[in-house]
């Protein structure tokens, strides 16, 4: 007979807020009248975020494991979750935002209408939105939460799959430019389809070694053994393999811009940012836990991806001309900043880690925010050259992205300075002297291209027919203020949050 | 603790976020509440230069407050008498750009109000830099500095100015980058050693690094003050953003902003790093000389006068590399009297060829001519900011140049001897300057210029004081070094650099 495993359902509760607020959203997708639909999913979705948030402060400092060991409240877990349900509740403001003057709902009312027949041209007019987003976002959210917490890679590949499949749904859903946003959601979902079967397999060669799937268990398994390290290392190269594509790292990054592009842009927002802090999550959590003795076994491997990322992601964003693709390289070369933390293997390096996350994940929602209020008659102006002059026709919206800019450059006084200050010192700390003078290096090459927006928008002559910049919603208009005030913040006081990335810095198990 | 530096430093930041704060129309106001507030500034910043006790702790008007704990950073303020010095310059110079950008118009319909509201900002940047005892401090100012300047240059600046802002702006933050690996180099050192990370000057001055290490981190800060002052070869951003500023930026790009390069050198590579400094002394020296030549020259080939003046500037730096790197207390003290008397007699200069360029509408030196008959008070001027800057004796640079030639002779005499032919070029360049414009035939290319106005009231209330300066720091110097020298004196005992030959000669020119 099979005993039931002890919950802990107070060390879940942030996730349980989430997945509940998602199966109540069903519920009423189902049940209340389309009229009140979108206000009641609203507050559903976010109700479930800031449930989640809460719980989180309540239970900071609980360290155990649950559900015999399949998931993890400890503090990286909690630290996580509440990055990721901060984000999620900037995210939704963005997702639910359809004021007339925003071009109303991104989201295309029937997505399964065929792009550019009479109904799809007929749907386009009306004022019907969908809801499914919230319940999709709601669901994706909580996926990821149990990626960051998962202790159990069999619990991580479920947690995978529960957080990809929603976003490769949302990645389609565009209400303009539909054929662009379908072509998204097709590749997203075959390359992360590929990289889910990798992922499976390295956990199939993992059990085959240590005959355990539980992280702990992993690491008991290879310390001082005589067993051939054969399945080990190549179960560990395609759990990477896995891991590295959803965080967006170079080699497996070419997904990222494609789909960036193509997703509504508020979607964009939601899985640039909140993707990945999950992805670093779990990356976390195998490396240090599961693989924390076995260093030498992906320390150097990562080092070179690191090199690899730093260097992709900055010199192809020099090359970009439409602003999401370019804030997608942009993307690519933070996660190779965010692994230089990553490879220090050290409390410094985790709790630099979860910090640069953070950073990142407010500065990117606020980024994407902007792109959405820059519009022509055609939707968002994604070219660049359309950004011209911008700062004359809109001095707020040009100062405020140009904060985000600088951010993302690493200007100090800014929180991208406090977050790369942080990771290199924990790199340097663990001896990647080599790899943080690289990393600076492409940070110079990076605070080209960031520049290059900033000399745009205030240097240059603006075009006569040039897109108008939105009045914001209210939605939008929180959700900007937030991610604006953060930013500035953690880079001139940062020290409470810094704190609380130290004291979050315990793996359990 | 004393709050004078701390009121100095961020009034101006008030300042410039009230003056972004007033409506648009108001254009008047913003330039009278510039001025009045810089005019603050200035008394506030010569009040400390006088209450300086040459004698006394080696940071005065200090102030500390905590900052980030986790990093061990603090808030942390003080000055040497290299640092006042170099503030009270700063407290000179920002109320003339003020009043010289009076009458300014702004291309492309941008407004004055902001100009004047990023120059204060930009004041409260480098009064910063040069007060701050907290390395990490320092660089937040360092880096923080670009974003005033570079939006100075970019909205108010010559034809190509998106060109020359992006370059300063790239160049800057690639040092400033390679010195972030460098100052967390260092806070690493100082955890191992320390038991917990520091950035606190005094402290850091205490530690022991070895030599490989010393190596590095002092790359690091090298690197990055190299470009910012410029030394030959990280210069090439230095005339595109001195030519394409406007003119009251360039007088600060070029009078302040790269004085924190070489007075990085002196603050923070040979206090920290002493072992270091000595063994890429002769590289930081060749590199100074080469300058000199490489400027001047370059500068007599220029045929656009702001470039012209980036030009020799580069010149001027190599001649303050040269003291810094001597490692004697006679030609440090020169050097630190030099970045003043530099900042000064350039910064009256890009004043005076702004004026000409306001009259003649062209920055070449071929549109002009015989401009002495027209404007015979602006041609005074002219010549007495470039026989100053040519280091006559009886002018303020005559002073610090042969302090740094006198002092790098006991250490280096080679150096020093082939420095000196630097004078005759500077010689060469700027009178050819003023020849060319100021006599010969009239233009005739521009008809306009025959009926120029000669110097207008504000403008001579601009160019006044610094002229000023010129004459009586020439004559009488020794208020201002006898701030300098105990510091540079202290400089040198962190260096453990004794000075070689007995100074009979400092006792003649003190």
């Amino acid at each position: 007979m099979i005993e039931a495993p002890s919950v802990s359902y107070t060390g879940l509760s942030p996730i349980l807020f989430v997945l509940g607020a998602a199966l109540v959203g069903v519920l009423v997708e189902a049940f209340v009248p389309r009229r009140q639909r979108w206000g009641t999913q609203l507050v559903v979705a976010l109700g479930g975020m800031l449930g989640a948030l809460v719980s989180v402060a309540l239970i900071a400092g609980k360290q155990e494991l649950t559900i015999s060991r399949a998931v993890a409240v400890d503090g990286p877990a909690l630290f996580l979750e509440g990055t990721l349900a901060l984000l999620g509740v900037l995210a939704i403001l963005l997702l639910a935002e359809r004021s007339p003057d925003m071009g109303g709902s991104a989201f295309v009312a029937q997505a399964a209408v065929p792009a550019g027949t009479a109904l799809d041209r007929q749907l386009a007019t009306q004022a019907r939105t969908q809801t499914e987003v919230f319940p999709l976002a709601s669901f994706a959210l909580g996926g990821m939460m149990i990626f960051a917490a998962a202790n159990n890679l069999l619990v991580m590949f479920v947690a995978l799959e529960v957080l990809s499949l929603p976003l490769y749904l949302l990645a389609g859903l565009a209400r303009r430019r539909r054929l662009l946003s379908q072509e998204a959601a097709l590749k997203y979902f075959l390359l992360g389809a590929f990289t889910s079967a990798f992922f499976l397999y390295g956990l199939a060669l993992i059990y085959g070694y240590a005959g355990t799937v539980d992280l702990r268990g992993i690491f008991d398994q290879a310390a001082g053994t005589e067993k051939s390290d054969a399945l080990f290392v190549i179960g560990l190269a395609m759990l990477l393999v896995g891991l590295l594509f959803k965080a967006g790292v170079a080699p497996f990054h070419t997904w990222t811009p494609d789909v960036y592009q193509g997703a509504p842009t508020s979607v964009t927002a939601f899985m640039a940012a909140c993707t990945k802090v999950a992805a670093f999550g779990a990356i976390l959590r195998v490396l240090y836990v599961g693989f924390g003795n076995s260093e030498w076994t992906w320390r150097p491997v990562l080092y070179g991806v690191a090199i690899v990322t730093l260097i992709v992601g900055s010199v192809l964003a020099l090359t970009q001309t439409d602003v999401k693709r370019m804030l997608a390289y942009s993307s690519i070369a933070h996660a190779g900043f965010i692994l230089t933390g990553t490879i220090a293997n050290s409390q410094a390096g985790l709790s630099s880690t979860m910090f640069y996350l953070l950073t990142y994940g407010l500065t990117t929602i606020g980024s994407f925010a902007v792109v959405m209020l820059v519009r022509d008659a055609d939707g968002e102006a994604g070219h660049l050259s359309q950004w011209a002059g911008l700062a004359k026709r809109s001095p707020l919206v040009a100062g405020v992205f140009s904060l985000f800019l600088l951010a993302l450059a690493g200007i100090p006084l800014t929180s991208g300075f406090t977050g790369k200050f942080v990771v290199f010192r924990a790199a340097l700390d663990a001896g990647a002297g080599p790899l943080v003078v690289i990393a600076l290096l492409a940070s110079a090459v990076a605070a080209f291209f960031y520049i290059r927006v900033i000399v745009l928008m205030y240097f240059s002559e603006p075009a006569d027919d040039g897109p108008t910049v939105a009045v914001p919603g209210m939605l939008t208009t929180i959700s900007l203020a937030i991610a604006a005030a953060a930013t500035v913040l953690l880079g001139v006081a940062p020290g409470a949050v810094l704190d609380l990335a130290n004291q979050a810095a315990q793996f359990v198990g | 603790m004393s709050t004078l530096l701390l009121v100095t430093l961020l009034l101006p930041l008030a300042g410039g976020v009230v003056v972004a704060g007033l409506p648009g129309e108001r254009q008047l106001l913003a330039k009278q509440l510039t001025l009045a507030i810089s005019l603050v500034v200035l008394v506030l910043t010569l009040v400390m230069a006088v209450g300086f006790d040459p004698g006394g702790e080696r940071f005065q008007f200090a102030s500390s407050y905590t900052w980030i704990a986790d990093f061990g950073v603090r808030f942390a303020l003080g000055v040497d008498g290299i640092a006042v010095v170099l503030i009270a310059l700063i407290g000179v110079l920002v109320p003339v750009v003020v009043a010289a950008s009076w009458n300014d118009e702004p291309t492309g319909g941008r407004s004055m109000k902001a100009f004047f509201a990023w120059l204060l900002v930009l004041e409260t940047m480098m009064i910063g830099v040069f007060a701050a005892t907290d390395v990490f401090l320092f660089y937040v100012f360092f880096e923080v500095m670009l974003v005033p300047m570079y939006f100075l240059i970019g909205s108010f600046g010559g034809p190509r100015r998106q060109y020359a802002a992006v370059k300063f702006f790239l160049y800057s933050l690639l040092g400033g980058l390679i010195m972030l690996a460098s100052v967390i180099g260092l806070f690493v050192v100082s955890n191992n050693q320390l038991g917990e990370g520091t950035f606190a000057f005094d402290a850091l001055r205490q530690l022991e690094i070895t030599p490989g290490t010393q190596k590095l981190l002092f790359l690091g800060f090298f690197i990055a003050f190299a470009i910012k002052a410029p030394l030959v070869p990280f210069h090439t951003w230095l005339p595109d953003a001195g030519a394409e500023a406007p003119i009251g930026g360039a007088v600060l790009l070029v009078g302040v902003l790269d004085k924190v390069g070489t007075f990085g050198f002196l603050r923070y590579c040979l206090p920290l790093f002493p072992d270091a400094s000595r063994f890429f002394a002769p590289l930081a020296i060749v590199l100074s000389v080469v300058g000199i030549f490489y400027g001047a020259l370059l500068a007599m080939g220029q045929s656009d006068m702001k470039r012209l003046l980036a030009y020799t500037s580069i010149a001027h730096f190599g001649f303050i590399g040269l003291g810094v790197f001597a490692f004697t207390s006679q030609a440090g003290t020169g050097a630190v009297l030099y970045m003043v008397n530099h900042g000064i007699s350039t910064g009256a200069l890009f004043l005076i060829v702004g004026i000409l360029i306001n009259r003649g509408g062209s920055r070449l030196i071929s549109d002009y001519g015989g401009m002495a008959r027209v404007t015979p008070l602006l041609a005074g001027a002219f010549l007495i900011a470039g026989l100053s800057s040519l280091g006559l004796p009886g002018t303020n640079s005559f002073v610090s140049e042969f302090l740094v030639l006198i002092g790098s002779f006991t250490t280096q005499p080679v150096f020093a001897i082939i420095a000196t032919v630097g004078i005759i070029l500077a010689a060469l360049y700027i009178l050819q300057m003023y020849q060319r414009t100021m006599h010969g035939p009239e233009s005739l290319t521009n008809p306009r210029l025959r009926k120029a106005r000669d110097l207008d009231k504000r403008e001579l209330a601009t160019l006044s004081p610094l002229i000023a300066l010129i004459i009586v720091l020439g004559v009488y110097p020794k208020p201002v070094l006898d701030i300098i020298t105990p510091a540079v004196e202290a400089t040198m005992v962190d260096l453990g650099a004794t000075d070689p030959a007995p100074t009979v000669a400092e006792e003649g020119t003190r």
